[in-house]
């Protein structure tokens, strides 16, 4: 048998992507068993490693982790702080304090045992995987791409929110500017009087920048639209705000569940059909064509199923063996397994290989930058510039 | 292919038309550039020719303007996009997309074209201007030229008939500049495709035109030939021009090809003359107010000086030139403190700056960043100044005095924003001089800025260096480095290149010699003045 070559570099549509972690997510945020959510951790860690590209939205991931730390620090040390006394050996006896009755008249410090810590350290830890999951999609597929591929109608929606988003940064980056700015008249560029002071002149930044983005959007086609005929409008009103309150209603029924059946999953089923074709009315005054829209084939089926498959292991899990998902986490030695969970959380980690390789975005470069710089030397580096023909005529 | 008959302009609020009785017929397949001070309505003028004035501007718009047959009055610009294609002065502001391929089929998207349509023209667009390498790259990462070729191309794939560009050269460093300035004329000669074009730097862009449309500005009528017409009345004019002028060339030479043709005699006058002397400043280091050694600045990875060794003494004017990211701005910084070194050493006279409190620092440093509007706050010019008195601990009118010497005549009441370039860099100055510091940075202080502005700009530098101050620009602006600077520093990739003498520097460099320096090449004469006063005293 003849080894096929790997497939050519793409970027997988970016839905796929998404649709994986959210799979994997409930397969964290289900159990507090510290052996499957380390596990989902590593998939996650192992996947972006494998499948991310370099665009810079693709350094996230490290983000999200470092956000994951601070989670579990702060439950630990809430824990310790404020948690109540648990059995277990304890570790550490802080001393007590007693709350005054108007806070309730708890208590600050006292034992903390081995188990309530590792209790708190699991509970982070879910936290964490869950924040994991989020960044490993943010990492592999990029967040604006995923908002062009919303229905025509929704585009101008979509649209917003993209500039909103890349306006984040560069509202941090006018801070900068501003802030030095005061410090090169002489004014404090510390302290809370310096960040009001600074909020004039940044939001004015912010206000003229979005206005030369209009201005360019607009130029260039931005808000085109095909005359849609009075009636179509209309009907396109009426099914949208049946289909909103269709959906309201099957939602509602369906979580509050001592209504009539009949108003829980029929109309919220109803509702969503609805909704569905008004969108889709809305659509027809939409002139905008896709560029090279992500194609949707084995690779996206075969990484959306893998996620799948992590969240249905877990929920096969929490079926067949109670108490798997929720174990007491210590020692951690004697927590269970479960076989199921495991499997497909492990199942989740085939796309690393299953799918093409990303494509790398500076892949093309003219000059190659991190090459082994020798020792500066400026006699030696200075081009033909300064031994120009004039410099003996001058001398 | 556009035609303007008798167009006006008058913005809300504002008493006086900022463009009027402008009469203008531009043929298809030409490059018309349109000059004038600031403020004499280029932008304006500009903005006119796919309706954003008044359809986005606000403001009243009298007489016609029809592009291609089309009347811009009625259709908002969206419904232009197929005709005329705009790119703004920074390019960066009207990004929408976040990767090159996509930033060139945005427009497509808008127009609705059919897929297979945008795969071709995204194709096509990229081999026109010299982009395939870059077609994944994040807009983020690009160079300045490369960011511009990228804005030029994301309009081209709607296939206008009229490209309308504000000032595109005028942020770039020269090979940069030049990179975008062939691709326009490749799209002219090859394409036909009709350009409008506003730019300050003339002699960057005049041998390039077929026409200019000159705008006087204060309502006068304006005035429309071929560069040679216009050129030989102009009040703004580049280097070679003026040299035409004074050596009484006719008809004026528009490129280096032509002035150096005519300019053997001019060289063979000059070469029995002695040469230009510019103010050296001995160095001796009781006189370095500005130092830096060894000095190594990154931001995260990425590196933005390594091993820089510079000092600067009082009363030198040193221009510290090279390309856009060698790391001369990060320099400024370092030395008012506000970026920590990595390693070596950066004092401001005889202080560290980074462990200077904000009121000893303004005392030692004054630096007129890339955007002087950030340093201006307040809602008039006189309490800006009374502000910059209030902080230095002086008594009130000192800055108003300052500012009063700069720029004579400016009203006390006007909104700092509302000011021209050239008026809000003076105010920036007066503030920044105003607890008479030795040292006077200045981050591209000419972008913006007309010629009589500039010239301004060169005096004043020069008074500043004569009191015994330390003048630092960081500046791709060649014809002002001539001018003024007593020494030039080209840094690249973060290391000092070279460190000389302007005229040993400059002369002989392909990308930073002034136009003069290229005519009159080997000798060392770098700008019209200094040839009119050496041909005035052989005389």
């Amino acid at each position: 048998m003849t080894r096929r070559p790997p497939p050519p570099p793409r970027a997988l549509h970016p839905g796929a992507w998404w649709l994986w972690a959210l799979g994997l997510a409930p397969a964290a945020s289900r159990t507090t068993n510290p052996w499957l959510l380390l596990l989902v951790l590593a998939v996650a860690g192992h996947v972006v490693t494998a499948r991310r590209s370099d665009a810079p939205w693709a350094r996230s991931f490290v983000v999200f982790l470092k956000l994951g730390l601070i989670v579990i620090a702060i439950r630990v040390v809430a824990q310790t702080l404020f948690g109540t006394p648990a059995p277990g050996s304890v570790l550490v006896d802080l001393p007590e304090v007693g709350l005054p009755a108007w806070a309730a008249g708890g208590t600050l410090g006292g034992p903390i045992t081995d188990t309530a810590l590792a209790g708190a350290l699991v509970d982070g830890l879910r936290l964490a995987t869950m924040l994991a999951c989020i960044g490993a999609a943010n990492a592999l597929a990029n967040p604006k791409r995923l908002l062009a591929t919303v229905p025509a109608a929704l585009y101008e929606v979509g649209v917003a929110v993209v500039v909103a988003l890349s306006f984040a940064p560069s509202m941090v980056a006018s801070v900068q500017r501003i802030r030095a700015a005061r410090r090169l008249r002489g004014r404090p560029d510390r302290g809370l009087r310096s960040i009001v002071t600074v909020a004039m002149p940044v939001l004015e930044d912010a206000l003229e920048r979005s206005l030369a983005l209009a201005a360019a959007m607009d130029s260039r086609g931005y808000g085109r639209r095909a005359t849609v005929p009075a009636r179509t409008r209309r009907l396109t009103t009426t099914l949208t705000l049946l289909g909103l309150g269709g959906t309201l209603v099957g939602l509602y029924g369906l979580l509050d569940g001592t209504g009539p059946a009949a108003l829980g999953l029929p109309t919220l089923l109803l509702g969503i059909v609805v909704a569905a074709a008004s969108l889709r009315s809305a659509g027809a005054g939409v002139t905008r064509t896709r560029y090279r829209p992500d194609p949707w084939s084995g690779p996206e089926w075969l990484t959306t199923a893998a996620g799948v498959a992590a969240a249905a292991g877990t929920i096969v899990t929490s079926l067949t063996v109670p108490g798997a998902l929720d174990p007491a986490p210590w020692p951690l030695l004697a927590v269970p397994l479960p076989a199921a969970a495991t499997v497909g959380i492990l199942v989740a980690l085939l796309p690393a290989w299953l799918t093409p390789p990303p494509l790398m975005m500076t892949a093309v470069r003219r000059q190659p930058r991190r090459q082994p710089r020798r020792q500066p030397d400026p006699a030696v580096e200075a081009p033909a510039t300064s031994v120009s023909p004039s410099s003996e005529v001058a001398a | 292919m556009i035609e303007l008959d008798g167009v006006g302009v008058t913005y809300h609020g504002s008493s006086t038309p900022a463009l009027s009785g402008v009469d203008l017929r531009i043929e298809e397949g030409e490059l018309c550039l349109v000059v004038g001070r600031t403020g004499s309505g280029k932008s304006t003028l500009l903005r006119t020719i796919n309706g954003l004035v008044p359809h986005f501007t606000g403001g009243t718009l009298h007489g016609r303007v029809t592009v291609d047959g089309r009347d811009t009055a009625t259709p908002p610009p969206r419904e232009l996009a197929d005709v005329v294609g705009v790119v703004g002065q920074d390019p960066r502001a009207g990004f929408v997309t976040d990767v090159v391929e996509e930033e060139l089929a945005y427009g497509m998207e808008s127009l609705g074209l059919a897929p297979e349509v945008m795969r071709r023209r995204v194709e096509e667009t990229l081999d026109l201007l010299g982009l395939a390498d870059l077609r994944t790259r994040p807009l983020d990462t690009l160079s300045g030229g490369e960011r511009q070729r990228v804005a030029i191309g994301s309009v081209l794939t709607t296939h206008p008939r009229v490209l309308v560009l504000d000032e595109p050269t005028s942020a770039l460093d020269p090979p940069a500049a030049e990179e975008v300035l062939a691709t326009l004329h490749r799209l002219v000669h090859d394409l036909g495709l009709t350009v409008l074009l506003a730019e300050h730097r003339l002699e960057r862009v005049v041998p390039f035109a077929d026409r200019i449309v000159h705008l006087p500005g204060d309502g006068a009528a304006i005035e429309v030939g071929s560069p040679a017409e216009v050129m030989a009345t102009s009040p703004i004019a580049p280097p070679i021009v003026e040299l035409g002028r004074l050596a009484g060339w006719s008809p004026l030479p528009l490129t280096i090809r032509d002035a150096r043709r005519r300019a053997a005699g001019l060289r063979r006058d000059l070469s029995e003359l002695p040469v230009p002397t510019r103010a050296v400043v001995p160095v001796s280091d009781a006189r370095q107010v500005l130092r830096a050694a060894r000095l190594a600045v990154s931001y995260g990875r990425t590196v933005a000086l390594r091993e820089v060794d510079l000092s600067v003494a009082g009363g030198e004017v040193v221009a510290v030139m090279g390309r856009n990211g060698a790391g001369k701005s990060t320099l400024l910084r370092a030395w008012t403190g506000l970026l920590a070194p990595d390693r070596g050493l950066v004092t401001v006279a005889g202080h560290d700056p980074v462990r200077l409190s904000p009121a000893e620092l303004v005392r030692q440093v004054a630096l007129v960043p890339q955007e002087p509007a950030d340093l201006l706050y307040a809602e008039t010019v006189a309490a800006e100044c009374d502000a910059a008195d209030h902080d230095a601990g002086l008594p009130s009118g000192r800055c108003a005095a300052l500012l009063e010497g700069l720029v004579p005549g400016l009203a006390p009441d006007r909104h700092p924003r509302d000011l021209s370039e050239g008026q809000r860099l003076a105010l920036v100055l007066a503030i920044q001089l105003v607890s008479d510091p030795p040292v006077v940075l200045l981050d591209e202080p000419t972008r913006g800025l007309d010629y009589a502005a500039k010239r301004r700009l060169v005096t004043l530098l020069r008074q500043l260096a004569a009191e015994g101050r330390a003048v630092v620009l960081a500046t791709h602006d060649v014809e002002l480095v001539a001018a003024v600077a007593s020494r030039t520093v080209v840094l690249a990739d973060g290391e000092v290149v070279v460190d000389g003498p302007t005229s040993e520097v400059v002369v002989g460099s392909p990308a930073f010699a002034p136009q003069i320096a290229k005519v009159v090449a080997p000798l060392p004469w770098l700008t019209v003045d200094e040839v009119s006063a050496s041909l005035e005293v052989a005389s």
